[in-house]
């Protein structure tokens, strides 16, 4: 960029105004409000050229229309429906009996089978801990859609959508994140490591975590979170993660199908080191959920790793 | 703490019908990370706070930063939703010639 004399010395003599550089930086190459418009000019016309044409406009009114109203019949079923099952469910906090025996079973004796003190985390990572693997697998398979519809291959340049959304040189983001990363880091591993102590658990923390991640993206730029997960990494986490979930919760319950003894132990409720297998599979889960949150912004942003 | 309640479920509902009323995306979509930002406290009122934290990083933190970034791309921060369907014609006409 050339420097202009006339306002290098308007910039001395008056204010400085910072922004006044930088608007030719951040030009858009074609403006996309400008490039709508016409392109519907030329399509209107070219609609209005075909004889057929008013008809079909007409007609795709017509079903804009329609999916309007079936939008909003949809939405008012749905409505109803939910409403009445919520109505049917018992009061908040009320204890009914003969509900489900399940019910019954985990409140008395799920502390002493899981050694879990939430015993929210005991459910969903022991007794229906299959349960979770499938939606760690579904938000994996989410993922893989992502990556197929939206990933740029091989030396396309990428660096035209990159030009939209860049904020790697805000001030104010810069050092707000500076202070607030650390503490959304500890925040997330904290809440993944006591997951069978206290609320929270693997998808919680493994989302705090991939939410700072995205953070340190947006402020310090995207070599920042690439020296943190690069693709490499994101494909060995991920598959590690799903693998050792997979082989630790099909052994326990094998042992526990044929009451066979297992060589886990629940330990002592309470301490960190206890709940058996819960610990290192909310870590697992973690780990998948936090590479995965952040591989989707990656897809979205910019069609890479 | 019951008004507090019955306040809080009325501004999500007031938020829910806005979302869908608003003309400018851009709104919407914030107006959307507020409604996500109000269930995390309704959950964790509700005695639930493992869905409180997962409701305020993944709703109001990463699937608006999702939406704001898909935004971005399709230049939709500044126009209205009204002329949606052009916006789609003219994607499907020139997406190779545009990447």
């Amino acid at each position: 960029m050339k420097i202009d004399k006339e306002k290098f010395s308007a910039w001395l003599n008056t204010d400085p105004d910072r922004l006044s550089g930088m608007e030719e930086m951040a030009e858009i190459p074609y403006p996309p409000r400008e490039r709508i418009k016409e392109k519907r000019h030329e399509l209107e016309e070219r609609i209005d050229a075909q004889p057929v044409g008013q008809i079909s406009f007409l007609s795709r009114k017509f079903w804009h229309r329609l999916y309007t109203v079936f939008a909003v019949i949809c939405c008012a079923v749905m409505t109803v429906v939910l409403l009445s099952t919520v109505a049917a469910l018992p009061r908040f906090g009320e204890a009914r009996d003969a509900i489900n025996e399940l019910t019954e079973r985990y409140i008395v004796s799920g502390l002493k089978e899981t050694g879990a003190v939430n015993i929210v985390a005991g459910i969903i990572l022991d007794y229906r801990a299959f349960d979770t693997l499938g939606e760690s697998f579904v938000l994996f398979c989410a993922l893989n859609c992502v990556l197929i519809l939206l990933r740029i291959d091989g030396d396309e340049d990428a660096s035209h959508h990159e030009l939209y959304f860049n904020l790697a040189h805000d001030d104010i983001l810069r050092k707000s994140a500076l202070f607030s990363i650390p503490i959304v880091f500890v925040y997330g591993i904290y809440v993944l490591l006591n997951g069978h102590l206290s609320p929270g658990g693997g998808f919680s923390g493994g989302a705090v975590i991939g939410a700072g991640i995205i953070l340190l993206s947006i402020a310090y730029g995207e070599r920042a979170s690439g020296a943190l997960i690069s693709e490499k990494v994101f494909k060995t986490v991920c598959f590690c993660a799903l693998a050792f979930y997979g082989v630790a919760k099909s052994y326990s319950f094998f042992t526990g199908a044929n009451h066979l003894e297992s060589i886990i132990k629940p330990g002592t409720p309470g301490e960190i080191l206890s709940g058996g297998l819960i610990l290192p599979l909310n870590i697992a889960v973690g780990m998948v959920v936090s590479c995965t949150i952040y591989g989707m912004y990656r897809m979205f942003k910019k069609g890479r790793f | 703490m019951e008004t507090f309640r019955v306040i809080l479920l009325l501004i999500l509902i007031a938020c829910a019908i806005c979302v869908s009323l608003t003309k400018r995306l851009l709104t919407a979509v914030i107006i959307f990370m507020g409604y996500s930002l109000i269930m995390a406290v309704v959950w964790i009122l509700l005695e639930s706070p493992d869905l409180g934290i997962t409701e305020a990083a993944v709703g109001a933190g990463v699937s608006g930063i999702l939406l704001l970034v898909t935004l971005k791309k399709i230049n939709r921060t500044e126009t209205d939703s009204e002329d949606l369907d052009t916006v789609s014609d003219e994607r499907a006409g020139d997406g190779d010639e545009d990447r």
